[in-house]
């Protein structure tokens, strides 16, 4: 199965690098964007997609600073 | 007093160590691959770029053989020192607490800092708290974060090793905190780096605290 994860940083954390693309925005003329934050998309092929909140858990996320998502 | 530091596939700042810790002792090159840590007193866990900082900084290095042994040594009481991305592969591997996110300038940076002495850990043995150290720091990802109450608990035990000194905290790190040990004290990680200070010739020799104060507790 083909398996994608969204990972971002939590809520609350500083994201300086969604600040900085939230800032360059308006300067090339698209105004009215806010909370802009950056993560990550991970495709991986899985025989047992039972297994993938733990691989969140344990590798593809830090689960004390990322939320993950699995989306299928 | 021997010392071994740990040489993983991106390290780049493994030389320097061995040379700090000539000034103390003797040391040795551990490969990450060896799960013999060939018998030594302290553990480095250097800086650079190990596994080329892919998927996030330290997260694979936590997997190289070497570190089931590292942890082990760690558990009984075995004296380890992150340095930079050393302290970003403790903090993965769950030797030590919080996250290093990256700087909120969004750049890399290197610059000297002074640092003051908090918490009394075995890797700041020879200091007192309070004592002044300035040694250099350079790196991306050194913000030091975890969650308030986290914060207030290492802030309570006294397991904040060092602080930058205010007006150096470039990286925006939680409370100004730039290294922190585990509830024992014997594993710290800091992101400045005392290896690149033991000598006047480059500026400071104040990182030999660090490495001094390890003989002084394997002694």
């Amino acid at each position: 199965m083909r398996a994608r994860v969204l990972i971002r940083p939590k809520a609350g954390i500083l994201d300086p690098q969604g600040q900085a693309v939230e800032r360059a925005l308006p300067a090339l003329g698209f105004g009215g964007v806010r909370n802009v934050h950056i993560g990550r998309l991970v495709e991986l092929d899985v025989e047992d997609p039972s297994q993938l909140p733990a691989m969140c858990e344990q590798l593809l996320a830090n689960p004390l600073v990322e939320d993950y998502e699995i989306v299928g | 007093m021997r010392f071994g530091v740990i040489q993983f596939p991106g390290s780049c700042d493994e030389r320097d160590a061995l040379h700090a810790v000539s000034k103390v002792g003797d040391g040795v090159l551990l490969w990450h691959r060896d799960r013999d840590l060939q018998g030594v007193d302290a553990i480095i866990v250097p800086g650079g770029f190990s596994y080329g900082d892919y998927l996030r900084a330290g997260a694979l290095a936590r997997f190289s053989p070497i570190m089931a042994e590292v942890e082990r040594f760690a558990a009984h009481g075995g004296l380890v020192l992150g340095i930079c991305n050393g302290f970003q592969v403790l903090c993965e591997a769950g030797l030590l607490p919080g996250a290093l996110l990256p700087n909120t300038s969004l750049r890399f940076e290197c610059r000297q800092v002074e640092l003051e002495v908090v918490g009394r850990t075995k890797w700041t043995a020879a200091c007192e708290p309070g004592d002044r150290l300035s040694i250099p720091a350079k790196h991306q990802t050194g913000r030091f974060w975890a969650p308030d109450p986290v914060l207030d608990e290492l802030e309570a035990n006294g397991q904040v090793a060092v602080r930058y000194v205010a007006g150096h905290a470039f990286n925006g790190a939680a409370r100004e905190i730039a290294g922190v040990s585990n509830h024992a004290g014997n594993v710290v990680g800091l992101m400045p780096h005392p290896e690149h200070a033991v000598d006047p010739l480059t500026g400071s020799a104040d990182g030999l605290k660090l490495f001094e104060s390890a003989a002084l507790v394997a002694a």
